[in-house]
């Protein structure tokens, strides 16, 4: 299947930090379009278009929009969040180095939108070689009069710098990010209030996902109508996928929302590595729901997945295969949680420590079929009573795996030779 | 708190520090700006260092040394010239990450936390640094490497040994 190369139209092929190349190949048509219409305006175009978030939530764009929008305030932000810190996410990296004009293009249109004149792009610590191509391209923008003052003559203005982080998964998470561009340690914040109305320096804040605000542009250059032409009903428009594991191509894909699981792993992307078997999927990135071999004939768009109790998330698809353990991959995963926890509150971190500890002893052969009653009202308490979502979602890994690869977990707990767990057993012990 | 012996601070190192700190004087935003700076200009963030910070940041000195100890690659202790941070999230440990790892613990002869005595890397683990496209992976003072074998990566580190790398 041809992938459908609507973000991804110009990666590799213009100079990411000349403006003017991204300007020959179509770029900031949008925001010149933009500049003429008003905000509701703008936001009812949103609304049509059905655009939903990209970084993991699927909230429609144009709400956020619209409460930001309708609030009064004297300074406003818009946003980007350039964390990817879901592990085996890669398409934000992909956008930003390579074609990251329409990543500004985005955000100065959602600041024209709601009347904001400042924009923030919070960096990950891991990207920070992507630092210079971005201020570049802020540069050579600025110097077209797409960004800064009075834009293109029309009296707006937008500036938009660049906020580094320095390695916390939690400051993905918007209102954390908010206290990490304000100098603090990025722990979240209760809510209410919401970001729309109350986000960065306790300003209304719009904060969307890089691939999000890529959308924009393209969105106001051709219409409503043209981005619905491919994607689902619910979930219209291209999505990139990062496709990694145990898989012949790896690597970031761009294709219609809806498209088959399954043929996106066989067809798309030459199918598990040499010939081997497939045993699971994780979709989503390691907050999502791993499912098994059986399940994959699915298609991904973001109400299909939920319903069958994962998430399309970020689009990450892990590919799995024979040569694996589950709950050794799971075990990696409850590790991963359990050192991102920025031990706010006491359900995510003692759940995520607890949980890791539950595994590790199935993985290693202490474990019973208490063990998994116990995990059961760990989780249960964790999705209630955790503050932010990584601790309500550092579960939904560990539940979708015990359910769905449930045989694996009580062989562990029978104490049969596992010959991937067995080793690290010895490796632990030494 | 650990018990962490570092290296003399020069009296020119501090001078510096302030120098990088001074102009931001009550703006905590500019914090990690700053911390990122200085952490080019000396061995490590001890307690005279980050009392100098406070000092010209106009903020205590628990709150500049709690930041810097909630990011992961922020670090109180006296790293190395080459801090490498080893990625250790699934798509990369399915692929082989945990041979890679021992690879270098060998090599090296330090474990993951740990810098090696001619103080030219540190160790440190790392999740997901976005590069799983060529994982496993690897970053070098913020440099990507992939596709690593256990093999590949001492290759990788012998260039920065003989210094063909900065
Ligand atoms: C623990 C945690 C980590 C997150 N990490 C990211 C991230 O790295 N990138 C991202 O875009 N969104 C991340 N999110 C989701 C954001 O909070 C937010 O929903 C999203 O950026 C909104 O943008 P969108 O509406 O464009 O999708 C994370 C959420 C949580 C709870
Ligand atoms: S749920 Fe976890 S990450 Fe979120 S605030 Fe609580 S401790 Fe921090
Ligand atoms: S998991 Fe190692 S780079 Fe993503």
């Amino acid at each position: 299947m041809e992938q459908v190369k609507r973000l991804t139209r110009n990666c590799g092929k213009i100079n990411p930090k000349d403006a003017a190349d991204y300007v020959k190949a179509g770029g900031y048509e949008g925001l010149k379009k933009a500049l003429k219409m008003d905000g509701q305006e703008i936001i009812n175009l949103m609304k049509d278009s059905g655009l939903r978030g990209r970084g993991g939530a699927g909230f429609p764009t144009f709400r956020k929009m619209q409460f930001t929008f309708d609030t009064e305030s004297d300074i406003k932000y818009v946003v980007c969040n350039a964390d990817e810190g879901e592990p085996g996410t890669n398409k934000d990296r992909i956008l930003l180095s390579e074609d990251p004009c329409s990543i500004l293009e985005g955000m100065a249109i959602t600041g024209k939108t709601v009347g904001a004149n400042y924009g923030y792009i919070y960096l990950r610590g891991e990207y920070s070689y992507i630092r210079e191509i971005l201020e570049a391209a802020i540069e050579s923008s600025t110097k077209l009069g797409f960004l800064g003052k009075d834009i293109q003559g029309s009296g707006f203005d937008f500036e938009i710098k660049i906020a580094s982080g320095a390695g916390a998964y939690v400051c993905g998470e918007e209102t954390a990010l908010f206290e990490s561009i304000e100098g603090h340690r990025g722990e979240p914040r209760f809510r209410p209030p919401f970001p729309s109305i109350q986000g960065l320096f306790g300003k209304p804040t719009v904060l969307n996902n890089v691939e999000t605000l890529a959308n924009i542009g393209p969105i106001l250059a051709n219409g409503a109508e043209w981005f619905k032409s491919v994607g689902t009903e619910n979930s219209p428009g291209t999505k990139l996928f990062t496709v990694i594991g145990n898989v012949n191509h790896r690597g970031v894909y761009e294709y219609p929302m809806g498209i088959n699981l399954k043929e996106l792993i066989f067809d798309c992307c030459g199918g598990v590595e040499d010939g081997r078997e497939l045993i699971a999927v994780q979709a989503g990135g390691a907050s999502g729901a791993y499912i098994n071999a059986s399940q994959i004939d699915m298609p991904l768009d973001i109400d299909h997945i939920s319903d069958s109790g994962g998430r399309l998330g970020c689009g990450t698809i892990m590919v799995i295969d024979e040569t694996n353990c589950m709950v050794d991959i799971v075990l990696n995963n409850a590790y991963f949680f359990k050192e991102e926890s920025c031990g706010q509150c006491t359900p995510c971190r003692e759940g995520t420590t607890r949980l890791y500890r539950f595994i590790e002893d199935i993985s290693q052969g202490r474990g019973s079929l208490e063990t998994l009653e116990k995990i059961d009202r760990l989780i249960e308490c964790m999705e209630n009573a955790s503050l932010c979502g990584l601790g309500r979602s550092a579960t939904v890994p560990v539940a979708s795996a015990i359910r769905n690869f449930r045989p694996i977990f009580i062989k562990h707990i029978d104490k049969d030779p596992c010959p991937i767990c067995d080793d690290v057993k010895v490796a632990n012990v030494s | 708190m650990e018990n962490v012996n570092y290296s003399q601070v020069t009296p020119l190192e501090l001078v510096e520090v302030a120098r990088i700190a001074s102009p931001f004087r009550d703006q905590r935003d500019q914090l990690m700006n700053v911390i990122l700076k200085v952490e080019k200009a000396v061995p490590a963030f001890s307690p005279q260092v980050t009392a100098v910070i406070a000092r010209e940041m106009n903020l205590s000195q628990t709150e500049v040394y709690s930041f810097i100890s909630f990011y992961k690659m922020l670090s109180t202790k006296e790293r190395g010239q080459y801090v490498i941070h080893m990625c250790q999230s699934a798509p990369c440990h399915i692929r082989g990450a945990k041979e890679v790892l021992e690879s270098v613990e060998d090599f090296l002869h330090i474990k993951i936390g740990e810098t090696t005595e001619d103080k030219k890397f540190t160790l440190e683990y790392a999740p997901c640094i976005g590069t799983c496209d060529v994982s496993p992976a690897m970053l070098i003072n913020g440099k990507v490497y992939g596709n690593l074998t256990p093999d590949s990566v001492r290759d990788v580190l012998k260039m920065y040994i003989r210094g063909e790398v900065m």
